[in-house]
């Protein structure tokens, strides 16, 4: 309550030359939110040095930031790391691959079908909401620890974030851009390319977006607890063994590995949507 | 009243006063057959292909004879056996209260730091890197590092998904809080809205939309975290038990468990639908209104 007011204030001074604050708002910003981001993982790092070399808590559950590091390093000099990493985006890429093609497939032939997108609306909305992990103990069962169970997960978590945001995409399509198509006598399949598919796509590249994330998780989550290869399967065994290090050392990388899928994507999005009003709005802000 | 209603010879009887002679009554029969069928068609909607594929399954696994795919009828029965005995008590209901503790927890952290962090845009430079790397790490991982820090205990499932849920929920939050439309920030300023009832009224208000999209992300988000942190290191609750029907090939009872988390969490997601056209009630008025509608 007392911190409201101040921030609410903070901001005042600078108000009446409303041009002046445009400006030169911006600019420090350009140049001090890099700036700022760094201070921010400093502290943190400085944060977590501190912390159990201090002893506020015992280096045994959180080794300082430095021996996480170097075990880190340590870690990604050894071929078993680099092929667990190997056996991780595998399993990311080819279960996203999957469920995209398949969503992006169904969705457009459901999507230009409405009655027959009528009849599978129930058991979506019924299969949607099942939590993927469900099917962990099917997939042990009917695959063990291959690949073919973390693909299980994988496709059935992301199959309906995709598959959704493309029925959406594909109801979203101005019925006068339809309409004008149709009276230009463009068939069916053109219709398709130059109407639903610029209309449905950043629809769909939310969904990419989202599933990108899922995937990563499930990926991972496939390999902690069924045990199939890959970083996951490590973090249970630097567990059980007791190399405390060793299971941050491979969160640290895991977080690493989720924050380089999702500045792909971004960058993807970006390319694929440059013709599109929201990519465009913030080249020019 | 009755004068939109072109029924042509039935038009002079107000359509409030239906029964009253033998003309009026065609009219609402009329209708009446009609709500029916459309009754008729969305119940066909509704159940016409769940019911070819339950078909399609009972018919393939009563006639594969797979060990693994049991008939739907011992699944219900073994449903019916499982989840309406003691089990409901000490497996079904601690899962849930976990879910819903960690959840709420979530929300109430992921909300309170949303504010603070949208509302300065200095913090929100300064943290955001170590926000983006801590949200990119997957919730799961955090399974391992928590039986590190706490023990096997019920405090260490909600951790688990106190921990996992909260990214969505502050990042959509502070994503929400920036939105904020500047003028309505400014006609608040200027008619002296400040403290508490600025933050109810206009920010919390306005950031709803986002806030509630982030929530819903963290709801299935909690459910599998629950589920995983249970299947790792636990003596009760239902991922434990459904790993456990697994490991000692009781199929039946493993699908059992499997159709439970199922319908939590297609209950869940719909009260949580339920819940958000409640909050959201005039956000989606005013969406139609712009759309024109």
């Amino acid at each position: 309550m007392t911190i409201t007011p101040t921030t609410r204030r903070a901001p005042d001074p600078p108000d009446p030359p409303a041009t002046g604050r445009r400006s030169r708002g911006p600019v420090l910003a350009d140049l001090g939110r890099p700036l700022l981001g760094a201070l921010g993982i400093l502290a943190l790092l400085g944060l977590w040095e501190a912390v159990p070399r201090l002893g506020v808590v015992s280096a045994r559950y959180l080794p300082p930031a430095s021996e996480v590091l170097a075990a880190l390093g340590q870690r990604a000099t050894t071929s078993g790391f680099w092929a667990a990493v190997g056996d991780t985006l595998a399993g990311w890429a080819l279960g996203l691959a999957i469920a995209f093609v398949a969503a992006v497939v169904l969705g457009f032939t459901l999507g230009a079908l409405p009655r027959v997108r009528a009849y599978t609306t129930s058991t979506v909305d019924f299969l949607r909401p099942i939590p993927s992990v469900a099917l962990i103990p099917l997939a042990v069962l009917l695959y063990g620890t291959d690949i073919r169970s973390t693909l299980l997960l994988v496709v059935y978590a992301c199959f309906w974030l995709i598959y959704i945001q493309v029925l959406y995409g594909v109801a979203d399509v101005d019925p006068v851009a339809e309409q004008t198509a149709r009276s230009y006598g463009l068939g069916r399949l053109a219709r398709v390319r130059y109407v639903v598919w610029p209309t449905t796509l950043p629809y769909l590249m939310t969904g990419l977006r989202l599933a990108a994330a899922v995937a990563l998780i499930l990926s991972i989550t496939a390999q902690l607890v069924i045990g199939s290869p890959g970083i996951g399967r490590e973090i249970a065994v630097a567990q059980s063994s007791g190399a405390v290090e060793s299971v941050y050392a491979l969160i640290v990388a895991t977080g690493a590995l989720g924050v380089v899928i999702n500045i792909g994507v971004r960058v993807l999005e970006r390319r694929v949507l440059r013709w599109h009003t929201s990519v465009r709005g913030e080249a020019t802000a | 009243m009755s004068r939109p209603t072109q029924t042509g010879p039935a038009a002079p009887a107000p359509a409030g006063s239906a029964p009253a002679g033998p003309r009026a009554a065609a009219a609402p029969r009329r209708t009446r057959g009609g709500t029916a069928r459309r009754a008729g068609s969305r119940v066909l909607h509704v159940l016409l292909l769940p019911t070819v594929l339950i078909g399609v399954y009972a018919y393939a696994s009563a006639t594969s004879s797979s060990y693994y795919t049991p008939t739907p009828d011992l699944i219900a029965a073994a449903f019916a056996e499982l989840w309406f005995s003691e089990r409901l008590f000490s497996d079904v209901l601690p899962s849930i209260a976990r879910l819903l503790t960690g959840f709420t927890l979530a929300a109430l952290i992921g909300v309170s730091l949303g504010v603070l962090l949208g509302m300065s845009s200095r913090v929100r430079a300064t943290l955001e890197p170590v926000l983006e790397f801590l949200r990119a790490i997957p919730p799961p991982v955090l399974v391992p590092l928590m039986i590190l820090l706490a023990g096997i205990d019920d405090s260490m499932k909600v951790m688990v998904i106190v921990s996992g849920c909260v990214w969505p929920i502050l990042l959509n939050t502070v994503e929400g809080v920036r939105a904020v439309d500047p003028v309505l920030a400014d006609t608040a300023r200027c008619y002296g809205i400040g403290g508490t009832t600025r933050l109810r009224v206009l920010v919390l208000r306005s950031a709803s939309p986002q806030i509630m999209a982030g929530l819903r992300l963290a709801l299935s988000l909690a459910i599998i975290l629950m589920v995983i942190s249970e299947m790792f290191a636990s003596s009760s609750g239902l991922g434990f038990a459904i790993v456990q029907f697994q490991r000692s090939f009781a199929i039946p009872e493993m699908w059992a468990g499997m159709v439970l988390l199922g319908l939590i969490g297609f209950a869940l997601s719909a009260l949580f639908e339920l819940a958000e056209s409640r909050v959201l009630y005039w956000y989606r008025g005013l969406r139609a209104a712009h759309r024109g509608e």
